[in-house]
């Protein structure tokens, strides 16, 4: 193996591991405050036709990127319009909003079908980029670098700062952080609006960077695979993008032992991903402290206030 | 008594119910009477720029040169399996006289729902099982495949190429083998990198697996899955590649040589147009390239005596003088399939489950 196809296969792991970082970040912040937001598919795949739609039209990629941000918003607000105000079961409306989202953007994006879009360049750190075997991870591009960012950014407000700890309260007791004066919807609202930013952002990365394209269904299901992932990591940022990579990182490295032809079935290399992912999480979840330390206490449960 | 009064609602409820559904079907065979209705069901969405928008143009064709005689509809991005079968039987209630299934996995429940509704005539895409009411149509796809493979060979400089595939079907193991043989052809030491990603249609994943074989060596790439996406991988690596039921010129200007493109207009209008005079039968129609059932793409990217050569290999596979499949094959293992001078047979072409000697992969069985 040299090490110019190591750098590809790094690559193509980092690439396949984005959007599902992006996705499952913005999920995580959406349990932590107690919210089980199921639609994070039909959010991608609004992010996606939006995302691509705006830059097709304008020429503009970044304003592409806004798009798809906003569209994703736009579809957390009614999930969060329809389960924190109204107190409408979560986990069906999060289905309705994921089957919501996938025939909306098909209709949204019927005239896009079959239009090239153009890709994301690349951007390489200058210095950094020149380094050796690290230098890798100086040439990505910009919607990669900001998925990291808010990978780091999560992780400091969740657990360095107060509003983080706000949030937790909320998704752990939103009794108690009610009677402490804290508006728990308000604080839902808003991790439940962060949801679909990101949701938005992956869709936009699969539509922008990853196929320069717009095809109906084009999330494929990745929404989904996000939404296992927040478990995989236990609610935990940092734990959550290595289950991103893992999950990417094995469902690339099965593609490649196909074509080198190691005789292993091909089906049982297709499953890989999906079974590593099971074993792990297994794993995890043998270790109950840990499970229960960070898991969202009040995490699908709706709140009335009792005035 | 609760219970009494319960059961009385209930009725009730059903009565109106029944009364309504007869309603609209009372409705629907009136409108049924004036224009032939005419069904599609689809494996992907209606517009996926690949095999499922072929049948939808056709589908168009049909709407266009029938006009008021006939109206279409179509169902898409119907699970091959259990699924399939409820959405024929809706098909098939809501009064459709001629329904195309076009996906192979739609083949067993093609047959079953036909069995139900012996009235209404069906046409199942690239399977092999019939009935009195159940016909198939296919296209000979592997002609297509034997000149990608010529071109793929004489324009390779690694002498690998990749090929991206969905599932273990003989119509695929076909179009693998065709391709293959049209690669011998030229370069008897061709090799071909094969991967599955068992999904007819997820544009992240052939991408991946585009990534995936041209890191490993393969310069050409060609496939077996629906969407354009490894093709833009191509050209983003300045590499080549061959589109697949769609003209995918427009995603990829600078790496598509040709592309393999359905083209079922023709063919759907002349069958619902059997239907109109009272002439449809069930048959089994295999088609290639003579019949216009496809195409090949514009040759573009190529120099022009690989021009020349491909289109002089077309010619002679629509005059019938050379055959993909014209012996001797031998499978994998040596195996002699089939002797000079003679051709499979369809036959044998469409339960296909074999490689032909020189791949090195293990067919998934």
């Amino acid at each position: 193996m040299t090490g110019l196809m190591l750098e590809g296969i790094l690559l193509t792991i980092i690439t396949a591991a984005t959007p599902l970082l992006f996705a499952s970040i913005g999920e995580l912040v959406t349990e932590r405050s107690g919210v089980l937001n199921l639609g994070v598919e039909g959010m991608m795949a609004m992010g996606a036709v939006i995302g691509f739609a705006v830059a097709h039209s304008t020429g503009n990629i970044a304003l592409g990127v806004v798009g798809a941000i906003l569209a994703g918003m736009a579809m957390a607000a009614l999930f969060g319009v329809v389960t924190l105000i109204f107190v409408a079961n979560q986990v069906a409306s999060g289905l309705a909003l994921t089957l919501f989202g996938l025939g909306l953007s098909g209709l949204i994006g019927d005239a896009f079908v079959g239009v090239p879009g153009a890709g994301l360049a690349r951007v390489s750190i200058p210095g950094l980029s020149d380094l050796p075997v690290v230098g890798l991870l100086f040439r990505l591009d910009p919607l990669t670098y900001l998925a990291v960012a808010i990978t780091i950014a999560v992780s400091w407000f969740l657990f360095r700062m107060r509003g983080g700890l706000v949030l937790r309260a909320v998704g752990d007791s939103h009794v108690s952080a009610h009677a402490l004066g804290y508006s728990v919807i308000r604080v839902r609202f808003m991790a439940v609006l962060f949801g679909g930013a990101c949701s938005g952002l992956a869709g936009a990365y699969l539509s922008l960077v990853y196929t320069p394209q717009w095809t109906q269904a084009m999330t494929a299901g990745r929404g989904w695979i996000a939404l296992a992932l927040v478990v995989f990591g236990t609610w935990l940022p940092g734990r959550v993008a290595i289950g991103a990579l893992l999950f990417g990182g094995v469902s690339i490295l099965q593609l490649h032992a196909q074509a080198l032809g190691v005789g292993v079935p091909s089906q049982f290399l297709s499953a890989l991903p999906y079974l590593t992912t099971v074993i792990v999480l297994v794993i995890i979840s043998r270790n109950r402290a840990l499970v229960r330390a960070n898991t969202p206490a009040a995490l699908g449960q709706s709140f009335v206030p009792d005035r | 008594m609760v219970k009494a009064r319960g059961k009385q609602a209930m009725k009730k409820i059903l009565a109106t119910a029944t009364a309504i559904v007869a309603l609209a079907v009372g409705i629907g065979s009136a409108n049924a009477a004036d224009k032939l209705k005419a069904c599609w069901m689809y494996v992907g969405p209606h517009n996926d720029g690949g095999y499922s928008e072929g049948h939808d143009v056709g589908r168009q064709m049909v709407q266009k040169e029938l006009g008021d005689k006939v109206e279409t509809s179509y169902v898409e991005s119907i699970a091959e399996g259990p699924d399939a079968e409820r959405a024929l039987e809706r098909l098939a209630r809501s009064g459709c006289e001629i329904i195309f299934s076009t996906s192979f996995g739609f083949m067993d429940p093609t047959i079953k729902v036909a069995a139900k509704f012996p009235k209404v005539k069906f046409e199942h895409a690239t399977g092999f099982k019939t009935a009195p009411n159940v016909g198939t149509y296919n296209a000979r796809f592997y002609e297509g495949r034997y000149i990608a493979g010529q071109i793929a060979a004489k324009q390779s400089k690694s002498g690998v190429a990749g090929y991206i595939v969905s599932f273990p079907i003989p119509e695929v193991v076909m179009g693998i083998n065709s391709f293959m043989l049209g690669a011998q052809s030229i370069n008897p030491d061709f090799k071909l990198k094969i991967v599955w990603v068992n999904s007819w249609f997820d544009p992240a994943k052939e991408a991946d697996a585009a990534k995936a074989l041209f890191d490993q060596g393969a310069d050409i790439i060609t496939q077996h899955t629906d969407s354009p996406a490894p093709l833009q991988i191509a050209q983003e690596r300045g590499l080549h590649g061959f589109g697949q039921a769609h003209n995918m010129y427009d995603f990829a200007p600078k790496a598509q040589y040709t592309a393999i493109i359905d083209t079922w207009g023709p063919y759907y209008v002349k069958r619902v147009n059997a239907v109109l005079d009272g002439t449809w039968k069930a048959e089994q129609i295999w088609d290639g390239l003579k019949d216009g059932i496809l195409h090949m793409a514009d040759y573009t990217n190529l120099p022009d005596d690989v021009v020349a050569s491909a289109k002089d290999t077309q010619a002679k596979i629509e005059a019938g003088t050379l055959h993909p499949f014209k012996g001797p094959i031998f499978k994998q293992d040596g195996t002699e399939v089939i002797g000079e001078g003679k051709t499979l047979d369809d036959g044998t072409l469409l339960s296909m489950n074999w490689y032909v000697k020189g791949i090195d992969d293990k067919l998934p069985q």
